[in-house]
């Protein structure tokens, strides 16, 4: 089955990214597809490459990292929210006039439609979030 | 822009102001009418107060984001189900709510109201309709 997933919370606030990334590592794990995953909310902070959790906790964004590029998995950061929150990429900062970029390795920032175009493309379109 | 059509249905469980959930779902609702689908919102819980009339946010310094709901309808965007329970629980009746329509093509243009009241029972059966549910 292809497993579309919405991750709608922060990271380490909430537990909505950790059960997302369970849940997509569980389901590739048993032979479904997870082509895309979209955040959106405050899940666009996922996505930044400058969290630096303690070294004893798990690092959120680097495990999606880690299984987005072992799955080829697509990871989308609203780009309406994540302007909003200071969640820029090289072309974003660059058209915003802002000194910097903070986009991990593995992500892309990409609008709203990516999201409709995931629930129609996919079998299930799962949210994580409250 | 799609072949595939599926019924898509944004559910929206808070209240307009204090979180930004209900903004960003109406976003979603916007882009996604792009995309030809068959689209309904569903108002319950606390997001029964985002179609209360006359909002007025001045002294909290955020958008009143309210007017955008009356264009849904160019948006292709015409069931509106709002939870009679959720309305009745917040001592909110019908009367409460904005106005909201829309020109049905079917029906030489003719104006009809978009905001459909359905009981628990009858959001759940809905509810149970639809291919893709996201929730804000």
């Amino acid at each position: 089955m292809k497993f579309g997933i919405v991750v709608s919370e922060g990271p380490y606030t909430h537990q909505a990214s950790d059960t997302a990334y369970h849940f997509a590592k569980a389901a590739l794990e048993a032979g479904h597809e997870v082509p895309r995953v979209f955040f959106y909310h405050d899940g666009v902070n996922v996505g930044t490459r400058l969290s630096v959790p303690p070294q004893d906790e798990r690092n959120i964004q680097a495990n999606w990292t880690a299984l987005g590029k072992a799955h080829g998995i697509d990871l989308v950061i609203c780009i309406a929210a994540a302007q909003r929150r200071g969640l820029l990429d090289e072309n974003e900062a660059s058209r915003q006039g802002k000194d910097a970029n903070n986009i991990a390795e593995g992500f892309r920032i990409s609008g709203l439609g990516q999201l409709i175009e995931m629930g129609i493309q996919t079998d299930r379109l799962m949210t994580f979030g409250d | 822009m799609s072949e595939v059509v599926k019924k898509f249905l944004y559910v929206n469980r808070k209240a307009p102001y204090g979180t930004i959930y209900a903004l960003e779902a109406l976003e979603v609702v916007l882009i996604g009418a792009a995309f030809d689908q068959d689209v309904s919102m569903a108002f319950l819980d606390d997001g029964v107060f985002q179609l209360v009339k006359d909002q007025n946010t001045k002294e909290i310094g955020v958008k009143n984001f309210s007017p955008t709901f009356r264009a849904l309808g160019d948006y292709e965007v015409t069931k509106l189900y709002v939870e009679a329970e959720s309305l009745a629980e917040r001592g909110l009746t019908e009367d409460d709510l904005q106005e909201i329509v829309y020109e049905d093509e079917d029906d030489d243009w003719a104006e009809k109201p978009s905001i459909r009241i359905v009981s628990r029972d009858e959001m759940a059966a809905v509810m149970a309709d639809q291919d893709v549910i996201l929730s804000f």
